[in-house]
């Protein structure tokens, strides 16, 4: 009989989830956006203002950079994971990631949200 | 003594296990001598435009927040767009390189997406889809960037 070590943290199965998840959201975002954009009356920044304006477009932008900032949280930490390699260092580069994250997700409200 | 009850009993039990953990792997670390087939590079270009995407977005997000600013912010926009080094558009040419990471992560994803679901993963198939991954990515980025320059 093979005894398994069970260890881990079990994020593994959410994450694979989030990872498609969240790539779904961003793929349908980019398709309607890319319509959007072609389908301007003008290529200039005040149509380009109107077009982001918009409550739905504010709200599925602001969706979008969420699920930019969590698939890049799974993406980057795998990365770590499979690179770097002292627990110390990879601790403060998870954090780092993490803050960076967080904070770009501020940004992008106070752009939206001045509108 | 485990490898003397291995002796007696043949091989199984311990010694078996043993070997197993003690054996030597080979390791083909030398990445100039590793010849990937066309999945693979679509697998390590997956993560390479991942990574340039993931270090660009500061310097994405601020642009989007000045395309949207003040007259002023939007001064400074359009001077970033236009900023050139020795007659390259090289801010231009940057977003062109990240246009086409952006459009290789969506391509290669779709196609990680579908061999999720069991789409497509006989080798031929799988082989023609990284082709089609690389093609369709290559050709996006050139209609996109010409119609946005």
């Amino acid at each position: 009989m093979v005894k398994r070590l069970a260890v881990g943290a079990h994020y593994g199965l959410r994450d694979w989830l989030a990872q498609r998840v969240t790539a779904t959201v961003m793929a349908i975002y980019t398709v309607y956006m890319v319509v959007r954009v072609l389908s301007l009356p003008a290529f200039d920044n005040a149509a380009w203002r109107v077009l982001m304006s918009g409550s739905f477009t504010k709200f599925a932008s602001f969706l979008f950079a969420l699920a930019l900032f969590y698939h890049a949280w799974v993406g980057v930490r795998d990365i770590w994971m499979d690179y770097v390699k002292p627990l110390s260092v990879r601790l403060i580069l998870h954090v780092m990631t993490l803050l960076a994250l967080v904070g770009y997700a501020g940004w992008v409200a106070t752009i939206l949200w001045r509108l | 003594m485990a490898r003397c009850l291995g002796s007696v009993n043949g091989v199984k039990g311990v010694s078996m296990a043993e070997t197993a953990v003690k054996k030597e792997r080979p390791k083909h670390l030398n990445l100039a001598q590793i010849r990937l087939p066309l999945p693979g590079y679509v697998s390590i270009l997956h993560r390479v435009s991942g990574v340039g995407l993931f270090l660009c977005l500061p310097v994405l997000i601020a642009l989007f927040g000045a395309s949207l600013g003040s007259a002023e912010e939007l001064e400074c926009y359009r001077a970033t767009m236009a900023y050139s080094v020795l007659g390259l558009p090289v801010v231009k040419l940057l977003l062109l390189g990240l246009l086409w990471a952006y459009l290789h992560h969506f391509c290669a994803g779709i196609r990680f997406l579908l061999l999720d679901m069991h789409v497509g993963v006989e080798l031929p198939r799988a082989r023609a889809s990284a082709w089609v991954v690389m093609g369709v990515s290559l050709v996006l980025t050139v209609v996109l960037g010409v119609l946005t320059w």
